[in-house]
């Protein structure tokens, strides 16, 4: 664009690879001078488990050296010559952003609607606001199995209904919660002034949403996407492991971590590729921003 | 524009017995009451009085923003509804209340744009308007790149974008330092002599309604109503020398005698 925001880049990655080497850093220097067993206070001889641990274990079965955990990620995923973690884990990513996504574009479309008509009508507000803020307090994994009861059902009702659909629905779940609140708000952000001006001008109600509470719901919807984004990916993780899921990341880091005392570096295979899955879904968010700047012109000012 | 429409009615704005009560939980409040106003084509008056007088619901009944709740409004010989649909009129508030989105010229062009103006001539008249307000060298720039008498100027352009007959605004330059405030004066009373358009101009200055009006309107509070109408008689062209002159002095002395008449009145009445 210009030349701050390139510069202001630059330094953006800069910091963050500083953010990364300390928290390296930080891993190893515990590892380094942290006891081998952890502190416990108040525990009882001969009985294990007894005390509160107050600082973890830093043998290696606990706390792999980050060197270990990269030379993991290219070595065989499970003995033999089978493909290297790096390789199964990307896979896995990759089927778990691909499900998020449908469960992101969902929830969007019905945050979205439901943001429309809850501005539209004042009192669809009233009367569906309160249940789409209860909605968020259902824990998922409650919820997940319910959802994919009722997808299998549909499935043995010979609509075909495969499994990666009930996932993504619960993520939606998850993602249309701050698509239908911040785009509420958007839309209703205009000013008076604003809204009285486009009644001047004697337009109907599409014509006001195009050309006024669309553009201004912009800087409110942008955060909500990114967010809904990052509820999407969470949504599906948990997604996976509740209804037990194979082929996407979640699945994978259950199973990895328990089988982490024989191969404590492999469940980080799992777990920096759902860093990056979430790094890659929020960017993702991040480039529809980029075409709608001069709707956030704004912000600046305010 | 079509003679059928300008042909029943020479009257830009005709009010008789208007009243405007608001409801509220408490006990109904009168904003106005029994207002008969009638302003010519071409003529440019002005609305003065305390807060609560009720000047701006006047001007808010006439742009069809707010519905009378009493009388018979009518608007080039129509209601004053047909007349907004019509777009009869162009408006400007006291913010200037830009979409911060659009260029200046993206935002004088919304009205042509929302009436499906097509593009070429629409360009046209917003480099007419651009020039007419004179902010040529700024079409490209956005809402918060302008000061707030450019912005205003936006505004007042935006306004005059359909070619309206009637000119309604809200106390525009009341947010405006003095300086700037006195220039915009003069360029509003050359751009209404220029476009001819009638214009009802909202103001709680007297300096201000004294130099730019035809008459100016005294009102008064509790309940909003029409007390004295000043006319003011300095001549269609306006100088900066106006403002020294005897007669403008005379004019301001007389619209400040009618405003404090009706505070006089207001405290007899206790």
């Amino acid at each position: 664009m210009n030349r701050t925001g390139m510069r202001g880049r630059v330094e953006g990655l800069g910091w963050g690879i500083l953010g990364v080497l300390a928290i390296v850093l930080l891993w190893e220097g515990y590892k380094f001078l942290g006891p081998a067993d952890g502190v416990t206070i108040g525990a009882v001889e001969g009985q294990t488990g007894s005390g509160f641990m107050i600082l973890p274990r830093t043998h290696d079965r606990a706390m792999p050296h980050v060197w270990d955990m990269l030379a993991r990620l290219v070595a065989p995923t499970s003995g033999g010559d089978t493909p290297p973690l790096i390789a199964t884990v990307a896979i896995a990513a990759l089927t778990t952003l691909g499900i998020a996504a449908v469960g992101w574009v969902l929830g969007v479309a019905v945050g979205g609607a439901l943001a429309l008509v809850m501005q539209r009508w004042q009192l669809l507000e009233w009367g569906l606001l309160p249940w789409i803020v209860v909605s968020q307090t259902v824990p998922l994994i409650a919820f997940a199995p319910v959802i994919n009861a009722i997808g299998n059902q549909i499935d043995r009702g010979g609509t075909s209904w495969p499994q990666w659909l009930s996932v993504a629905v619960i993520a939606s779940y998850l993602a249309f919660f701050p698509v239908a609140i911040g785009a509420l708000r958007g839309l209703e952000a205009p000013d008076r002034i604003h809204v009285d001006l486009m009644r001047t001008y004697a337009v109907g109600y599409w014509s006001t949403l195009r050309h006024l509470r669309l553009p201004a719901a912009v800087p409110h919807l942008l955060p909500a996407l990114r967010l809904a984004a990052a509820n999407a990916v969470l949504g599906v993780v948990v997604a996976e492991v509740s209804i037990g899921m194979r082929g996407g990341i979640g699945r994978m880091l259950i199973q990895l971590a328990g089988q982490a005392s024989s191969d404590p570096a492999a469940p980080w295979g799992p777990i920096f590729g759902s860093v990056a899955l979430g790094l890659i879904a929020a960017g993702s968010v991040a480039l529809i921003g980029v075409g709608l700047h001069r709707y956030r012109r704004g912000e600046a000012t305010a | 524009m079509s003679p059928e429409t300008t042909a029943p009615d020479s009257l830009a704005v005709q009010a008789r017995g208007i009243g405007k009560v608001f409801p509220t939980a408490s006990a109904d409040v009168t904003a106005l009451t029994d207002v008969d106003l009638e302003v010519a084509a071409g003529e440019f008056v002005s609305l003065i009085g305390p807060s609560g007088c009720g000047k701006s619901t006047l001007l808010r009944l006439i742009a069809d923003l707010d519905v009378a709740t009493t009388g018979e409004l009518q608007i080039f010989g129509k209601p004053a509804q047909q007349a907004r649909v019509d777009q009869d009129y162009g408006i400007a508030f006291q913010q200037a209340g830009l979409l911060p989105w659009r260029t200046v010229a993206g935002n004088i062009a919304l009205p042509l744009e929302l009436h499906g103006t097509v593009k070429s001539s629409r360009d046209a008249r917003v480099r007419e308007l651009a020039d007419l307000v004179g902010l040529s060298d700024f079409i490209d720039r956005y809402p918060d790149q302008l000061s707030g008498g450019m912005q205003q100027r936006v505004a007042i352009a935006r306004a005059l974008a359909a070619r309206p007959r009637l000119l309604l605004m809200d106390e525009p330059f009341g947010a405006l330092d003095e300086m700037t405030r006195e220039y915009l004066q003069s360029e509003l009373t050359r751009i209404a002599a220029e476009t001819g358009a009638a214009v009802v101009f909202v103001t709680h200055s007297i300096p201000e309604a004294v130099f730019l009006s035809d008459r100016v309107v005294v009102m008064s509070p509790r309940p909003g109503r029409i007390t004295e109408i000043v006319p003011i008689g300095l001549g269609s062209t306006r100088g900066e020398g106006l403002r020294e002159s005897p007669a403008y002095f005379e004019r301001v002395t007389a619209v400040r005698e009618a405003l404090h008449g009706a505070k006089v009145e207001r405290a007899n009445e206790r």
